[in-house]
């Protein structure tokens, strides 16, 4: 009997050990798979080509600043939109509203979390850039500004969900103790609520980067997919196109073992190290904030 | 019930029977709560302070509270000083140092921190952070000073650093207190006042409600009997 039971214990732990392991070997795995089909671009396509300012692959030019740049500016765009009304939203659920709200909203935010993003490009497509291009009186409607506001969109319950969270383990005693002292609801929020949650906000604002710089369908129906330089802040009201974009649309036509092949695999690691950037920081802060609590517990 | 200005009011009892209610009632902390029910009067300066009229604010001034556990604020110990000052309007660099060394002073802290002023709050020990929370209050000037079970979770030495701050306190300001133990009501008190499930059992002089109290339960609560 007892036997039996320090085996059934022996192999349940070895279970979960090798499902920890495996998640790590898989990561490790696909790591090295973007490493194998996208380094040998390095030796195929000059330093020189790759940081040009043309992508144009079936002429042989790989220029990949332009994919960066689109990234960037519709995740620049994204980030600015969805974190003040992420953290606006989050401090309205956690510190403002009314219970019965707070029951409705924070369930309601997180099932548009849960929206697939297709629905929403498709609602891009249909509603949202034709309004933009009459109402901003643009060329197109299919911009950098379209894809922002949609990824905005996207991004913003993650920033909620996961601020809101954080918002909520402020000890009450903090803000009774702020209260106390005569400082109204706003700066209770404002000096109290929010620097204690600092750590926790942080992260959401990086998981919401993460979401947004990773999307792809929505982006890749909305901004019109262009691949051109993106550097000028009238760029934002121009087609552009993102690497997730690019990947997604060339890699069902490009032929296995060929340059290009190799290059939006060398795409795919840029994106790949991008997002272990924002995420190495993101945990670093945790971290950090972890390490303070330790030592307010000793 | 009536509570003496520059005098030590004690309000004990076994749990449950109000008296961080009632504290919370004197600087209306408990509007923030979800229930929402009180009748009667609360006179502070002849005023109603449950008249929906009160400025809620000027009266967290004049009503400072130290809770249970130690609240520093995610600031600097200065910050944590200077905070509900700056708030209160007053910006002049002068006047907030000299209130913070005067009110880190009265609690018997400026000794440990005057060389770390900058530091986050959280950074002290349990003791030295209710200290700082009792200089935060005093810093504002209230006149009422309320204080529930401020020393629950210190050790003996930071308790009588403490209650020693409070005599020195009771000179200037109105100090409530719920103690943390019948010992320490004892101890502090000029006036205690007796709570049992939500009703005031006995109030008077505290020498006198300690060594021959009037009621058999009072009684009973500080032999020990029950509770």
């Amino acid at each position: 009997m007892e036997k039996s039971l320090s085996w059934r214990e022996f192999i349940i732990t070895r279970l979960i050990q090798s499902s920890g392991y495996s998640a790590i070997l898989f990561v490790a795995l696909i790591f090295f798979f973007l490493l194998r089909e996208g380094l040998p671009t390095l030796g195929e396509v000059d330093a020189s080509s790759l940081l040009n300012i043309r992508w144009y692959p079936i002429e042989n030019y790989f220029g990949i600043l332009p994919l960066i740049t689109g990234s960037l500016i519709v995740t620049l765009g994204a980030t600015l939109i969805a974190v003040p009304f992420g953290i606006g939203t989050a401090v309205y659920i956690s510190e403002i509203a009314p219970r019965w709200v707070r029951e409705i909203l924070k369930p309601l935010v997180e099932l548009l979390g849960g929206l697939p993003s297709v629905v929403l490009g498709f609602l891009g497509i249909l509603v949202l850039s034709p309004f933009l291009r009459v109402f901003l009186n643009l060329p197109t409607g299919l911009t950098a500004f379209t894809g922002s506001l949609l990824l905005g969109g996207i991004a913003v319950p993650t920033v909620v969900s996961v601020a809101e969270d954080a918002l909520d383990s402020v000890p009450r005693a903090y803000r009774e103790g702020a209260w106390a002292l005569g400082a109204t609801k706003w700066q209770t929020i404002w000096r109290v609520t929010l620097p204690a949650a600092k750590s926790g906000v942080l992260t959401a604002v990086m998981l919401g980067i993460g979401r947004a710089i990773g999307e792809t369908m929505t982006v890749m129906m909305v901004t019109g997919n262009a691949p051109v330089l993106a550097v000028k802040l009238g760029s934002l009201f121009s087609p552009v196109r993102t690497m997730t974009a690019t990947i997604a649309a060339e890699m069902g036509e490009v032929a296995n073992g060929s340059t290009h092949y190799h290059v939006l695999f060398f795409i795919g690691m840029v994106l790949f190290i991008i997002s272990l950037v924002v995420n190495v920081i993101a945990s670093s802060v945790v971290f950090r904030a972890k390490k303070r609590a330790e030592r307010i517990l000793s | 019930m009536g509570i003496r200005q520059n005098a030590v009011t004690v309000l004990f009892g076994p749990a449950g029977g109000g008296k961080s209610t009632l504290l919370r009632c004197l600087n209306r902390l408990n509007d923030l709560t979800e229930i929402k029910a009180s009748s009667g009067r609360i006179l502070i300066d002849g005023e109603n302070i449950l008249d929906p009229k009160t400025d809620v604010i000027a009266l967290r001034r004049k009503v400072g509270m130290v809770f249970a556990r130690p609240v520093p604020l995610p600031m600097s110990i200065r910050q944590n000083l200077t905070y509900a000052l700056e708030l209160a309007g007053e910006k002049r660099k002068s006047k907030l140092d000299e209130a913070v060394e005067r009110s880190l002073k009265l609690a018997a802290i400026w000794d440990e921190v005057k060389d770390r002023l900058d530091e986050p709050a959280i950074a002290l020990s349990g003791g030295q952070q209710q200290r700082v929370c009792l200089a935060r209050v005093i810093a504002l000037q209230p006149e009422v000073i309320l204080l529930d079970e401020p020393t629950s979770g210190l050790d003996p030495i930071s308790t009588g650093k403490v209650e020693a701050a409070l005599l020195e306190l009771k000179k200037e300001y109105t100090v409530i207190l719920v103690p943390h133990s019948v010992q320490q009501a004892a101890r502090t008190a000029d006036y205690a006042a007796f709570f049992l499930t939500g009703e005031l059992i006995e109030y008077g002089e505290g020498k006198s409600l300690f060594t021959v109290p009037k009621q058999k339960k009072t009684e009973d609560y500080i032999m020990g009997r029950f509770g």
